[in-house]
């Protein structure tokens, strides 16, 4: 099917859209889930399906996150010619008060005056409906309003999650309907490879998986190898604890890392690609696998793509849980159906990759960023961020804050800023500690850098790393040493084996701060502890290796005294 | 004809007669027998009999004929692979950096207090099982368990074991009731 069918489809749908008055909005990802919105969403169906109404009076659509979990379950109303408005711990009972606000269960019994022909005019249903909404406000449901005007959401730039929490995953027409696809067929009808690969590196985006390796490059590398077959992998193995950006975005907006993957295919030459999806993301599997499915049956997978001579189709693999799956020759194995260990590099998989063809290998958010940055141009992207962090970058913010959930924040802003105005600070009369990013393999960073930006070279410096984009945040209550010990803790569970440093350095490292933890340890073991991390950090294979140390390394850097306090006195 | 075909279907079965090798069968078929397929077979042996025996890889490497070496060595590398049956309840504790930071610890140390058993091992009675996740992706609600597939938000210890406890009480008197129908 060619573009401009395609785009009627979405026309039509956007048609359907507006027909309605009211459209209910509830948030059916994961965290609202377990909050109880199942139960949510069957509430307002059910209230909307008993109404006493016209056809096209509300529609209730289950939509993907929207942002702020820890006041899940979510409710969006979005009624015509009014504003947005977002409600938080929307029990059935709310669900059921919102419903009866903006479709009233029948108006002539409220005391509404009839035509003489028996019918309301319009006008007075709309005057009706304000006045009962004004009356639900005064009742209490207004404390379950969530503003918009709050810094959780203005300070935010939303480019990967533009759709989220708007569009129903489970719709390509929806997709379409919010401009989708738009920037596939301008790549496909306007474009050369070479020109989207430099689009892609004039935009300055950076992969999002953490090392932050310039996009655009790593696709002129394989762009330029001859072979008659090349691969994309899209990696949505997640593994990082306190990360689930791209399990969001496969979630809640399949159609959009499905639209990178194809760019991306196109500019490189790829003619087939993979989803490599964690086990542990059952719904995140079935939506891209829906997506992949409704993309064929309108021909924008599979052979000649919107019409083109181009073809390229994609598949799902299902990862069983490693970590390790995250470092790029691992996750080939992997595929490959084999044990997930990392290789030497080189050959890096850009020459030497899936079965030995050339192949790319991007995070979910880098792809998911693709399709905007065609459509806005590359010049728009590079005006967000910093001189040499560019765009946007999106963070699971979580921990001891009063405020969690996903944001999406241009590159640069600074930690302060999340921690006090997105994250509404430490609740109770506990006091922000440290913000640890990245993982098992980043670090932790103590309050004396609020006011440093957020962008690779920071984080970096600071002795910490982007990662994939697990923002957690401890308070004054929390033991940085144990903290520390966690991290080890996954570590040495998630080292694949291959590397002495890391098979054996972790286990060491792990079991010296045990004897440190247990009150065990002496004056000269903190030294040792520093060293090996060196040792292990400079000396492994992948990875994974490399950055095991990280949260040891940064926590005895900022944190000494905590271990100090540790060792007893002679 | 009917009689026909179901002579044929039967003679792909198993010869347990266990329907469900079919769904690996029909993994295995989907990627033309290639030992390529290991890891989206074993996805499929874990997922139809919620473990994998040692006949169940014998089986894959057989008709895979991949080496049973391989097919150990891949199964026991990733950690959603399991070897032993789960117990008939079972309760994940999430243990990942926000749900530590809110006390995850404390939840699985009163879980296991309470039935005796550590986590990823199952009560005697085969009833109840106590397994642990890196991160379930919920942080926001932090901390979190999920009983018998049913993810649920801000859990406290006492809570949890009170909840445990019911499950393992009814699981028991339907037990009983059972063995008296009988």
């Amino acid at each position: 099917m060619n573009f401009s069918k395609l785009e009627e489809l979405g026309q039509k749908e956007k048609a359907r859209q507006q027909q309605y008055e009211n459209r209910i909005f509830c948030c059916t990802s994961t965290a609202c889930l377990s909050a109880g919105a199942g139960q949510t969403l069957t509430a307002l169906e059910q209230g909307v399906a008993a109404c006493d109404c016209h056809d096209f009076e509300a529609e209730v659509v289950q939509t993907g996150c929207m942002g702020l979990c820890s006041r899940g379950p979510l409710v969006r109303v979005e009624a015509q010619e009014e504003e947005p408005v977002l409600y938080g711990d929307v029990t059935p009972d709310i669900a059921q008060q919102i419903v009866a606000q903006y479709v009233p269960l029948n108006p002539s019994d409220d005391g509404l005056d009839l035509d003489d022909d028996g019918a309301i005019s319009p006008h007075d249903i709309l005057h009706f409906r304000a006045s009962l909404r004004k009356a639900g406000r005064k009742k209490g449901l207004d404390r379950r309003i969530i503003p918009m005007e709050i810094p959780f959401f203005s300070k935010q730039v939303r480019v990967v999650l533009s759709e989220t929490g708007q569009v129903n995953p489970d719709s390509l027409e929806d997709y379409l309907a919010h401009g989708g696809y738009k920037g596939l067929a301008q790549v496909l009808g306007e474009m050369t490879p070479e020109e989207v690969c430099d689009e892609i590196l004039r935009s300055g985006l950076r992969g999002r998986g953490g090392a932050g390796f310039p996009t655009g490059l790593k696709w002129n590398l394989v762009r330029q190898e001859e072979s008659s077959r090349k691969f994309v992998i899209v990696n949505g193995d997640e593994g990082d604890p306190g990360a689930y950006m791209d399990r969001t975005v496969m979630e809640d907006d399949p159609h959009r890392v499905l639209e990178g993957m194809i760019i991306c295919a196109y500019a490189v030459g790829a003619s087939y690609g993979y989803f490599y999806i964690r086990g542990e993301y059952p719904i995140a599997i079935r939506r891209i696998r829906r997506a992949i499915r409704m993309a064929k049956r309108r021909r924008i997978l599979g052979k000649s793509v919107m019409g083109t001579d181009f073809s390229f189709d994609a598949d799902i693999r299902i990862g069983a849980g490693a970590f390790v799956c995250g470092e790029e020759t691992a996750l080939i194995h992997s595929v490959e159906g084999q044990r997930g260990m990392p290789r030497i590099r080189p050959p890096y998989p850009s020459t030497s990759g899936l079965w030995e063809a050339p192949t790319v290998i991007n995070n979910v958010e880098t792809l998911a960023s693709v399709p905007s940055i065609i459509r806005g141009g590359a010049d728009w992207y590079a005006g967000i961020g910093t001189d040499k962090s560019k765009g946007t970058k999106v963070f699971a913010l979580a921990g001891q804050l009063r405020n969690t959930g996903l944001i999406e924040v241009p590159m640069g802003i600074t930690l302060g800023e999340i921690v006090y105005e997105i994250g509404g600070g430490v609740p109770g009369d506990r006091e922000f500690k440290a913000a640890q990013t990245g993982g098992p393999s980043g670090g932790c960073i103590p309050n004396t850098y609020l006011d440093s930006p957020i962008d690779y070279e920071s984080l970096t410096k600071l002795g910490s790393i982007m990662g994939s984009g697990g923002l957690v945040i401890v308070d004054d209550s929390t033991g940085m040493p144990d903290f520390a010990r966690f991290f080890m803790d996954f570590c040495v569970d998630e080292s694949c084996g291959k590397c002495v440093p890391c098979r054996v350095g972790t286990v060491q490292i792990r079991q010296m701060l045990d004897k440190l933890l247990a009150g065990e340890g002496k004056e000269e073991d903190l030294e040792h502890l520093e060293r090996l991390c060196k040792l292990v950090k400079d000396t492994s294979l992948c990875g994974l290796g490399q950055s095991a140390p990280n949260p040891v390394l940064s926590t005895l850097k900022y944190f000494r005294h905590e271990y100090e306090a540790l060792i007893p006195a002679e | 004809m009917p009689p026909e075909q179901s002579t044929k279907k039967k003679a792909e079965e198993h010869p347990s007669g266990d329907d469900r090798y079919l769904a690996i069968d029909r993994t295995m078929k989907l990627f033309a027998h290639e030992s390529d397929a290991l890891l989206e077979v074993l996805n499929t042996a874990q997922e139809a009999f919620g473990y994998l025996s040692e006949d169940l890889l014998i089986y894959v490497s057989r008709h895979l004929k991949v080496p049973l070496s391989r097919v150990y060595g891949v199964a026991t590398f990733y950690h959603m692979f399991t070897f032993s049956p789960l117990g008939e309840h079972n309760c994940i504790i999430c243990a990942g950096t926000a749900c530590h930071v809110k006390g995850s610890d404390q939840i699985s140390q009163a879980l296991a207090e309470e039935f005796g058993i550590g986590t990823g091992e199952t009560t005697p009675d085969g009833l109840f099982s106590l397994t642990m996740a890196r991160c379930l992706g919920t942080c926001g609600l932090a901390p979190v368990v999920v009983f018998d597939g049913e993810v649920s938000g801000r859990a406290t210890p006492e809570a949890v074991v009170k909840r445990a406890l019911a499950i393992v009480t009814l699981a028991k008197e339907r037990a009983l009731l059972e063995a008296e129908a009988v």
